[in-house]
């Protein structure tokens, strides 16, 4: 019997992967002083199982390797070995270098094993070298190895004294269906010493009522062995939720007489049986979660975890939307006007049901921002170190959720802000000081949402930028005139410009120049917007604000001529019908128009687009300012017609990027809508190298207001 | 063993020569032919997704004057482009009869689905590549590189085209029609 065991293989490395995070995120929370021991077993049960299913999968590389981590781990665990920094080091290397090794695995090539090698050689050097201080070294690495060995070893080792125990295991019926063997506990159990085993069959119902699946058998067990209650729980960890389990410790070596022989042959042929059936499984009980996930073919696609209830409001919203469709057809096949009022009742309850599905389906695809959160803890621990800072990351709102195509591509450009606040926001410890600042500096990472945006914060309380340092250098790359005169924020919104950085010395972790623009342009590339905020002395913020999802837009739809376009509502500033009065013509063929206090360049769409305005005269328009990156723009639109959500769909899937489209969607009337690209309209514009010159003039008219 | 089945290859070949002048031969290639200024053309039935009556369009702004727009198919944007007007015919006003044939053209950039506008939607033919005439040399200045041979059955000349030339390139070369028409006909 052969179970073909790869189609678990993207499984067991999701698990794998997320029992590395696990471990990585408590042993950065591990503090050496007072270990925390509900901590160190988390760690623990993420390695054992990691181990366990490696072992099950044949992945003979990751399973010694994990041995030795754990051997190490079972030590602090039971207080014979004191945590040190060192050993926190060397765990977390470890969590980097299996991490490694399950990807060469899942793409296929074999666990690289240099690095693992040296780090084996690392574990045992500390193993072997206190080995006297370690209670019994030998006997927990022959403890730890026999869960992935099938080989039942029966200690026959006497030289400790031996305890009694008594064990009542009480099964609840589900038990069987979480992956959980009772076989495979017993034989763990009788690895730990000798075992007597009862088993009560009192509860089994007579054949016609029986149900394979349900367990209706309890068992008890004496067992005689020299090693801890504690070790007989963890027999018992994965079942603990499942099972009543009584431990109890009887005095002395009295040992039961034996159990009745009848019971023994009903249970023998009983366990045999479920050894028969589940030979191959029970290998795979060995996993603690039976969780239920989306199954995933081929390597490389990508599968996501959703909670049951999110499943379960989606089947009732289906179900709903079935009895809907049901009223619907029933009313159709005899209708007359008598019923109307009761097909315009379905027809808003189809309408009410089919948002709350949608709803439903995207929020599917929402997964909590802790996923990207959660990389920056060991990171910014690695980095301070390597910088010599001291610093504290704070993280807020990890239970935002958001879309997680977003999530996967805005991980990138968070590394890059935080490696930047790092280095270049947060001061060393001394200068802080002399800054009467506290030593530590905090970086902040925050999320929540605000209308149909997510915000993300990266705060650090550092130096803030240096005005004048990026005025002198965007004036040296040419970016800016020494005449111009830039508000604060303006000048620090250059740093997003290409090729601009003022880091003294170009570091390891960032200063090379390339990057802010990179980061600003990738957000934008999201449909979303990054500025930065800053106060000298009192550090620095950077701002990203991101649309909740990819496939859906708020949209205004706008027409110009016969034509329906759509702005996202995101960029609008504000609509308004202007006066002609407030419109000068600039030399080099730009129209603005002053609004309060700025200067707007206008963009003429039917200009840009080459169709025919229902009129050409901007007092018969209206003028809808957007926001573009820092700048603004004023459109130029016959008429607004309505908000709307819009299902984004490609133009390039059929045909090609078009300039000044970022895509197309379908309206209640089935035409096709195209949505405006606004930076790709300036663009096409030619504003854009005219903005200096505007915003000049503008700081030229602060200038003298002030 | 490997050179048996390129001998069966070869005689089906050979009989699909003797069967030339029998339609639905199952060596031949099916042919949609379609009407367009009075010259019938054929595409691969193959690439045919479907057959549509002429919709109002939503144009795309700065596009070339074949391209006459977007359409919904079933949620899918479509573009449409007007044959005629890529081949530099006559234009002419759409009508009830005016057609759209959905074709699945190969790009570089995978499968895309786009309509063209043609007069009329003509027959069915199976044609055999023997039956295939390359198209006449007509000089560097016209592109013969989207027509896959021309065709004669039942003494009319068939313009057969290759629509993954024709509409899977970006870059959309300038095509004369009516030059390549009088030079082909000077070729019969």
């Amino acid at each position: 019997m052969s179970i073909d065991l790869s189609q678990f293989h993207q499984i067991f490395y999701e698990e794998s992967f997320e029992g590395l995070e696990a471990m990585e995120s408590c042993l950065l929370d591990l503090d050496t002083d007072s270990v925390d021991s509900e901590t160190i077993n988390t760690i623990f049960r993420a390695a054992h199982s990691i181990k366990g299913s490696s072992g099950t999968f044949g992945f003979t590389e990751i399973t010694e390797f994990t041995h030795v981590l754990e051997t190490l781990l079972d030590q602090i665990r039971e207080g014979s070995r004191q945590l040190t920094q060192a050993h926190v080091d060397l765990l977390l290397q470890s969590v980097d270098c299996l991490r490694g090794m399950l990807s060469h695995l899942q793409a296929g090539e074999p666990a690289e094993s240099d690095v693992a090698k040296s780090l084996i050689d690392s574990f045992n050097a500390i193993l072997n070298g206190e080995e006297t201080a370690a209670s019994e070294p030998d006997d927990d690495q022959s403890n730890a190895a026999t869960v992935i060995d099938d080989q039942p070893t029966v200690s026959t080792d006497n030289r400790a004294e031996k305890t009694e125990y008594v064990i009542r295991f009480k099964p609840e019926l589900g038990m069987l269906r979480t992956g959980n063997e009772p076989t495979r506990m017993f034989r763990e159990l009788a690895e730990l010493g000798e075992m007597d085993v009862t088993c009560d069959i009192e509860k089994v119902p007579s054949f016609d009522q029986l149900s394979p699946e349900d367990c209706h058998v309890s068992w008890e067990i004496n067992l005689s062995t020299e090693k801890e209650m504690s070790d007989i729980q963890e027999v018992f960890e994965w079942v603990e939720d499942d099972a009543v389990i009584e431990i109890d410790m009887v005095a002395g070596l009295f040992i039961d007489p034996p159990t009745d022989a009848a019971e023994q042959v009903s249970q023998a042929p009983q366990e045999e049986l479920v050894i028969e059936a589940s030979s191959e499984s029970d290998k795979k009980a060995a996993k603690p979660a039976a969780k239920p996930k989306a199954s995933t073919k081929t390597q490389e696609s990508t599968s996501i975890r959703v909670g049951t209830d999110k499943i379960d409001s989606l089947v009732n919203l289906v179900g709903e939307l079935v009895i809907t469709q049901s009223m619907l057809g029933q009313l159709g096949t005899d209708f007359d006007l008598s019923k109307l009022a009761k097909l315009q009742e379905g027809l808003a309850q189809l309408e009410h049901n089919t948002r709350e599905l949608q709803e439903s389906v995207m929020r599917i695809r929402m997964l909590p921002i802790s996923f990207t959160f959660s990389r920056f803890p060991r990171m910014v621990r690695d980095l301070s170190r390597q910088l010599g800072k001291q610093v504290d990351l704070k993280l807020m709102g990890e239970q935002t959720e958001l879309d997680k195509t977003v999530m996967e591509k805005i991980g990138d450009p968070m590394v890059h802000l935080v490696r930047n606040s790092l280095d270049h926001g947060l001061e060393t410890p001394e200068e802080r000081i002399d800054a009467g600042k506290p030593e530590t500096g905090i970086v902040t990472l925050n999320a929540y949402h605000q209308g149909g945006n997510i915000v993300i914060e990266i705060i650090d309380d550092g130096r803030g930028l240096d005005r004048d340092k990026i005025r002198v250098k965007a004036i040296e790359n040419g970016l800016i005139t020494e005449s111009d005169h830039l508000s604060d924020d303006q000048v620090y919104d250059l740093i997003f410009q290409p090729g601009f950085s003022t880091a003294d010395a170009v570091t390891d972790v960032s200063g090379r120049g390339v990057g802010m623009d990179v980061v600003r342009r990738n957000i934008q590339e999201l449909n979303g917007s990054v500025e930065v905020h800053s106060e000298p002395g009192l550090g620095s913020t950077f701002t990203i604000r991101l649309p909740l999802t990819l496939a859906i837009l708020d949209g205004q739809l706008i027409s110009v001529g016969v034509q329906t376009y759509i702005i996202p509502l995101v960029s609008i500033v504000e609509s308004l019908q202007v006066d002609t009065s407030l419109i000068n013509h600039v030399a080099g063929g730009c129209d603005v128009f002053r609004l309060r206090d700025e200067y707007i360049p206008i963009i003429k769409l039917w200009e840009v687009f080459g169709i025919e305005p229902a009129s050409k005269d901007i007092s018969d328009s209206l003028l809808v300012v957007l926001e573009v990156g820092s700048s603004k723009v004023a459109l130029v639109v016959d008429d607004l017609l309505g908000q709307q959500q819009v299902v984004i769909k490609s133009m390039e899937s059929n045909y090609k990027k078009i300039e000044g489209i970022s895509g197309a969607t379908i309206l209640g009337d089935g035409t096709v809508s195209l949505i405006l690209d606004i930076t790709d309209l300036v663009y096409m514009a030619g504003i854009h190298h005219q903005q200096s010159r505007i915003s000049h003039l503008k700081a030229v008219d602060d200038h003298r207001a002030a | 063993m490997s050179a048996s089945p390129n001998n069966l290859g070869d005689q089906d070949n050979n009989v699909s020569e003797v069967d030339l002048t029998l339609k639905d031969n199952d060596e031949a290639d099916q042919y949609l032919t379609f009407i367009m200024a009075d010259e019938e053309y054929g595409v691969d039935i193959l690439s045919v997704q479907e057959i549509r009556g002429w919709e109002s369009v939503t144009p795309i702004p700065n596009s070339p004057m074949h391209v006459k727009g977007v359409i919904n198919l079933r949620g899918t944007i479509v573009p449409i482009i007007d044959l005629r007007q890529r081949f530099g015919l006559e234009n002419i006003e759409y009508g009830p009869l005016t057609v759209v044939i959905v074709l699945k053209v190969e790009s570089e950039k995978g499968e895309r689905i786009m309509g063209i506008v043609v007069d009329a939607v003509s027959d069915v033919y199976a044609l055999s590549n023997q039956d295939m005439r390359d198209a006449p040399d007509l000089g560097d200045h016209v592109d013969t590189a989207y027509i896959k041979g021309l065709v004669n059955v039942d003494s009319k000349m068939l313009i057969l085209l290759d629509i993954d030339e024709l509409l899977g390139s970006d870059s959309i070369p300038e095509i004369n029609m009516p030059a390549i028409k009088e030079m082909s006909h000077e070729a019969h």
